[in-house]
């Protein structure tokens, strides 16, 4: 950084060596607590699940019948279920799962809304068009659609690509195909307002093509956004994602996920509540903290509050 | 305003239409057979016998029509036939569940009212919580209420609803054993007990609504206020020498209240498709439940008309927010 804070700034500034924006981005967001402490919770989360199984090898589908119901111990950090199976374990498993279709979602929603976004805001004949099945996607009733959606094709699903991988495939496919309208329509407001900047209209003098132009001027400006909204569509996707196995239209049974261990363990709720808090504390702090990361985000992204 | 609210009216239409064929469309592709459970010595031709009685050997774009009518003229007749004692709908088919044999809508008639009570107040309550909370933060931005209340309703639309729900449970059934953690629908409330446990079995799931729909709503509002105590307005009023309370409580709330509004409306569907999960974590049989009984009872009729009255519903409050704002906001018709 250089020594902006001494007096002679004017100087300063104009001789300083440009920097990468990202820098200052990443500087912006320093100074946002919230993201800054979401960043770390969200990357610790990562950790313990990703390099979490590497050191612990118990295997999350083992049912040590002999070890059943047993209280958090050395053993067992979080103890164990009805099975024997150790939740420590599970709950790794289950994390790496829920994150996996909390990403994939995400990245299936926001590459669909980017691109109905800009079609829509950049080719005038398709903006009426797309933006009225936007409403209507808007007006659809969304949580009894998915429900509705992993009821029919499961099974159907589940004989093609063996029940994990199409569960996860139908799940990933019907999130993404119900959550892209909001990243839809912040796109194609952006590019709307930049279609009449003038570096827009110098690039179409020199004759480049519509493809050219939006690849290589209108997307990198709308690249904050997206990221906002891709930030805050993992936190949808994962509540989402959870939802639908707590009420049990999820993954089967003996594939844990958060949602699905937090459904599991609410018929031991009497005796076990603490197997309920586990699950339920792991999605409620994976989606709070890429909330906060959102929010830090937004302010660090936009220019104007990044001056100050 | 005539022509805006016709305006819109009418682009509603088509957008009920399209959603009624999207829905019927999805569940074409669905395998459930309704005969299905029927016992096997049953003879093919009387098989298909009762198939027609079911209409299933009609093309699906008459199935779509009939469903149509069924759903827009004979239901609304039955209703029609019920409050007046008349008996247009005689005779006519209705929509028949095929788990349960009987019409659809007077199996959604006797869980609306579970539905109604238990959501709605757990909604009203978030609303009447989210307004003060969200013109108190922006009025004392950045003070420690600000900075509470952001993070409470942070984390009240993060810690998803089953998550808030289990966890009430866990400290006030299991641990405290205050409330019951199941919600009794068969209870008559006709004497003071009565209606204390009546109250007792709805607090849960009102605060868990109420919480997460007040996070929301709070935040609304106070993005609003904001807005609104900067605009010259207010420093006119504050420069007549108005005090403080007639400032904020007849200047800014009143204008910061139109966005607000409309947010609300467009959230009361959300009162009967979004409390799911909410009525399948503490057992209130209304109709989520119904819906999730119904899905899993591969029971189509069910789940087409909810699902479409949802979707109605969703369209029907749109069109309100969008005439509410018209009427609140005069700039907005551009007519």
């Amino acid at each position: 950084m250089t020594e902006g804070a001494v007096k002679p700034a004017a100087v300063d500034q104009a001789e300083r060596p440009p920097r990468n924006q990202w820098l200052n981005v990443w500087d912006q967001f320093k100074t946002h607590k919230g993201a800054l402490v979401g960043a770390a919770v969200f990357l610790t989360i990562l950790i313990f699940v990703l390099i979490g199984p590497l050191l612990w090898k118990t295997d999350p589908g083992f049912a040590n019948l002999l070890m059943r119901n047993k209280v958090p111990s050395l053993q067992f950090p979080f103890g164990t279920d009805e099975l024997g199976r150790d939740l420590f374990a599970r709950m790794m498993a289950g994390g790496k799962v829920s994150l996996a279709v909390g990403l994939t979602a995400m990245s299936i929603a926001v590459l669909l809304g980017t691109l109905i976004g800009v079609t829509a805001g950049f080719f005038k004949g398709l903006d009426g068009i797309l933006m009225r099945l936007t409403d209507l996607f808007l007006a659809l009733p969304l949580l009894p659609l998915l429900l509705v959606m992993v009821m029919l094709f499961r099974e159907s699903l589940a004989n093609k690509l063996g029940p994990e991988a199409g569960i996860f495939i139908l799940m990933v496919i019907s999130i993404g195909a119900t959550s892209w309208m909001q990243t839809a329509r912040i796109v194609r407001g952006e590019v709307l307002a930049l279609r009449e900047r003038e570096f827009v209209l110098a690039a179409r003098s020199i004759g480049a093509p519509p493809v050219k132009m939006i690849l290589r001027h209108i997307l990198p400006n709308t690249l904050s956004p997206i990221m906002v909204a891709a930030a805050l569509g993992i936190a949808s996707a994962i509540i989402v994602e959870s939802a639908l196995s707590f009420l049990g239209m999820g993954f089967p049974p003996d594939f844990p996920t958060w949602g699905r261990l937090l459904f599991d363990a609410v018929d031991h709720l009497q005796d076990h509540p603490n197997r309920v808090l586990l699950p339920g504390i792991a999605i409620s702090l994976t989606v709070l903290s890429v909330n906060y990361i959102g929010d830090g985000l937004r302010d660090a992204l936009d220019p104007r509050i990044r001056g100050r | 305003m005539f022509t805006y609210t016709l305006r819109r009216l009418l682009l509603a239409v088509p957008t009920v239409l399209l959603i009624s064929l999207v829905i019927f469309m999805l569940l074409e592709l669905a395998p459930g057979d309704p005969m299905a459970d029927m016992p096997l010595t049953i003879p093919p031709e009387v098989r298909a016998k009762m198939r027609e009685a079911l209409g299933l050997d009609q093309p699906s774009y008459v199935r779509y029509l009939l469903w149509l009518k069924q759903f827009f003229w004979v239901e609304p007749l039955h209703l029609v036939d019920i409050w007046f004692g008349t008996s247009y709908g005689e005779g006519m088919q209705r929509v028949v569940s095929w788990q349960t044999r009987s019409p659809v809508v007077d199996l959604i008639a006797q869980r609306l009212p579970q539905t109604l009570w238990v959501v709605g107040m757990g909604y009203f309550i978030g609303v009447s919580l989210a307004i003060p909370i969200g013109v108190l933060s922006a009025y004392k931005q950045y003070s420690w209420f600000d900075q509470l209340g952001t993070f409470v309703s942070m984390i009240g639309f993060s810690v998803p609803t089953f998550f808030t729900g289990v966890l009430l449970i866990v400290v006030f059934s299991v641990t405290l054993n205050w409330l019951p953690s199941i919600y009794d629908t068969t209870l008559v409330v006709n004497s003071w007990s009565t209606f204390v446990l009546q109250v007792k079995q709805m607090i849960m799931p009102i605060m868990v609504l109420a919480l997460f729909n007040a996070a929301q709503i709070s935040r609304f509002m106070r993005a609003s206020m904001l807005d609104n105590l900067q605009q010259d307005y207010v420093r006119t009023a504050r420069a007549k020498g108005m005090t403080e309370k007639v400032v904020v409580l007849l200047h800014v709330l009143r204008n910061s209240l139109i966005p607000v509004v409309t947010v609300i409306a467009l959230g009361v569907p959300s009162i009967f498709a979004g409390a799911i999960i909410t009525e399948q974590v503490f057992k209130v049989n209304g109709l989520g439940q119904l819906l999730i009984n119904a899905i899993q009872s591969n029971d189509l009729p069910m789940v087409q008309t909810l699902t479409f009255i949802f979707a109605v519903l969703i369209v029907t409050f749109n069109l309100i927010a969008d005439v509410l704002y018209g009427i609140l906001d005069p700039r907005i018709r551009y007519d």
